[in-house]
């Protein structure tokens, strides 16, 4: 009697601390905290899972606790070798197994039905259908975006031809599939639910396969709040309040979130899904044939940026590949050391994910007042005297604002070419990761820099250091 | 008629479903694009909790159910990933928030 209520105490509290983790997660003075209170409830409703009372089972514990070491250490151990740069795909890759792990409970279920031959009512089996479709959506999908993350597919070469004909006839089947399953009984249906968790694992791939690298965030941020619903969903299936009420917050919390970062990219997320940018041609509208690129000394550009009165920094991902991030403090230093005010312009979508950049950047030091988020960072660069672009491209493209042609016209950009001068530390010519064509390159005010972010901005540290 | 039924029986459930939903729409109403990662990654971490089922099916299975047995451990392991690997991941993020305040 006693030790039931500690167990639904715990619970209880397990959920509070989720809902407030949450909360605190949301505002950057409490979000340390709030991450850890969630843990913690975490924790609190493991324990209870493992204590609670279970009639008549076995509970196999020695099972329980060498899973748990062994998820915890491989968890651990990732999340402390991971590269910041690849956060982006580890979130995701966290996320696929949590649906993976919905879609094992589930499947366990198949199985009893299977093996005892007693059909478990309509809502279950709705149930158990639903956490194979969502946990499968989830797991697949996560893993794919994880591979497109990591460069480990090329460019869309899996994409098929009306590819959202093809994804609206698989989800069609599945619905059908299911309905069978739900008509004829579990019991008699088994093969069935077999072939829709394989459909349902097909359509994870097939959801993702065509979205463009540029958009991946919104949908890893979709397939979190998926991994959501499907614990909840599991939740269901073992009558578990707190896996409901963690599943359903992140479930719900995590549209909201997928939301935003649309917003944030002013697009809807219809848009992302069905018509994502990745292969757009249509932005070579401008042609490259009879631009001229300029490209200026390093020696050149050290000099203006050292008599300059302010800079402004717009990092984008080649920043982040390139780890330059700690080189650019560097630089920010000796400009700064000559009373030059340097900035960071923050697209919310610079990185790869939103905030990505600035976890980087605050890893390298650069105090937080020097990080300007969109409409501060265009105020900036209005007065600015040299915008640096390093490794930024589709974020600082004018297109967005001047060409209706261009896949990302009406995207927020980083206004740089307000700036006095533009000067431009790119690799190449190569076109960014959305695949658009930047008239920026050509721009009246631009000065290219070509090499390595990292290595260049080391040679300009050296340049300015002469100075 | 199934649909009342269903409805009288889990009114208690229903009304637990819907305010979770409201609830987690509100919670993170407004949240700066800084936040936007690590948010996500802590609720990432947090729909792990789906491990508690896998914990559940372990304990229930009987212990010459291989099967079973094996599932669940393989639930166990995937869901500790995901939450161990989850808080960590949210947690090194903000630390660097942190440092230079």
């Amino acid at each position: 009697m006693i030790f039931q209520f500690v167990i639904n105490l715990a619970y209880l509290l397990g959920a509070l601390a989720f809902i407030i983790g949450l909360r605190r997660l949301s505002s950057p003075d409490t979000a340390r905290n709030g991450n850890l209170l969630a843990g913690a409830g975490m924790i609190l409703a493991i324990i209870a899972a493992i204590a609670m009372p279970l009639p008549g089972a076995h509970n196999n514990y020695l099972w329980i606790v060498l899973a748990l070491a062994l998820g915890g250490t491989i968890g651990i151990i990732a999340s402390y070798r991971v590269q910041m740069t690849a956060m982006p795909q580890m979130v995701s890759i966290f996320n696929g197994l949590g649906g993976a792990c919905a879609v094992v409970l589930a499947g366990s279920e198949l199985f009893n039905t299977h093996s005892t031959g007693v059909a478990p009512d309509t809502g279950s089996t709705t149930n158990i259908l639903f956490t194979l479709l969502v946990g499968g959506i989830t797991f697949t999908g996560s893993v794919l975006a994880f591979a497109k993350l990591q460069d480990l597919l090329g460019d869309n070469k899996f994409v098929l031809p009306k590819h959202s004909i093809v994804n609206i006839v698989l989800l069609i089947v599945l619905i059908a599939l299911g309905a069978y399953v739900l008509m004829t009984g579990l019991e008699q249906s088994m093969t069935v639910a077999v072939i829709f968790l394989i459909l349902a694992l097909v359509y994870g791939m097939s959801f993702v396969i065509p979205i463009g690298g540029a958009d991946m965030p919104v949908v890893i941020s979709l397939l979190n709040s998926f991994s959501g619903i499907s614990a909840a969903m599991a939740g269901l299936i073992y009558d578990n309040r707190i896996m409901i009420v963690g599943g359903i917050l992140v479930g719900a919390s995590g549209t909201i979130l997928t939301l935003l970062m649309c917003k944030a990219m002013n697009r809807s997320l219809l848009n992302v899904l069905v018509g994502g940018f990745g292969g757009g041609a249509s932005g070579g509208a401008k042609g490259t044939g009879d631009n001229v690129v300029k490209e200026i000394s390093l020696n050149d550009a050290a000099i203006q940026l050292f008599y300059s009165q302010s800079v402004v920094f717009v990092p984008g991902y080649g920043l982040a590949v390139a780890q330059a991030q700690k080189v650019c403090k560097e630089v920010d230093d000796l400009l700064s050391a000559n009373g030059v005010d340097v900035k960071y312009a923050i697209h919310p979508v610079a990185g790869r994910m939103p905030g990505h950049m600035n976890v980087l950047l605050a890893e390298a030091d650069v105090p937080y007042p020097k990080l300007l988020d969109l409409d501060d960072a265009n105020n900036a660069l209005s007065s600015a005297d040299v915008a640096v672009i390093v490794g930024a491209n589709d974020v600082v493209n004018p297109a967005a604002e001047d060409d209706p042609g261009s896949p990302i016209y009406g995207m927020p950009v980083l206004k740089v070419w307000n700036a006095k001068h533009i000067i431009v530390l790119k690799r190449s010519m190569r076109s960014g990761y959305a695949g658009i064509e930047n008239p920026l390159f050509f721009h009246e005010k631009n000065k290219m820099l070509f090499g390595d972010a990292k290595d260049t901005l080391s040679k300009l540290a050296a340049e300015v250091k002469t100075l | 008629m199934e649909v009342i039924q269903f409805f009288n029986d889990n009114v208690v459930l229903i009304y637990m479903l819907i305010f979770t939903v409201i609830l987690g729409f509100e919670v993170i109403s407004k949240v700066p694009t800084v936040l936007h990662t690590p948010l996500m990654s802590g609720a990432n971490a947090i729909s792990g909790v789906v491990i508690i089922g896998a914990i559940l099916l372990v304990r229930t299975a009987q212990p010459d159910d291989y099967i079973s047995l094996g599932l669940g451990f393989v639930g166990v392991v995937l869901g500790m990933i995901n939450v161990a690997g989850g808080f960590a991941v949210t947690n090194r993020m903000l630390e660097m928030f942190k440092k230079k305040k």
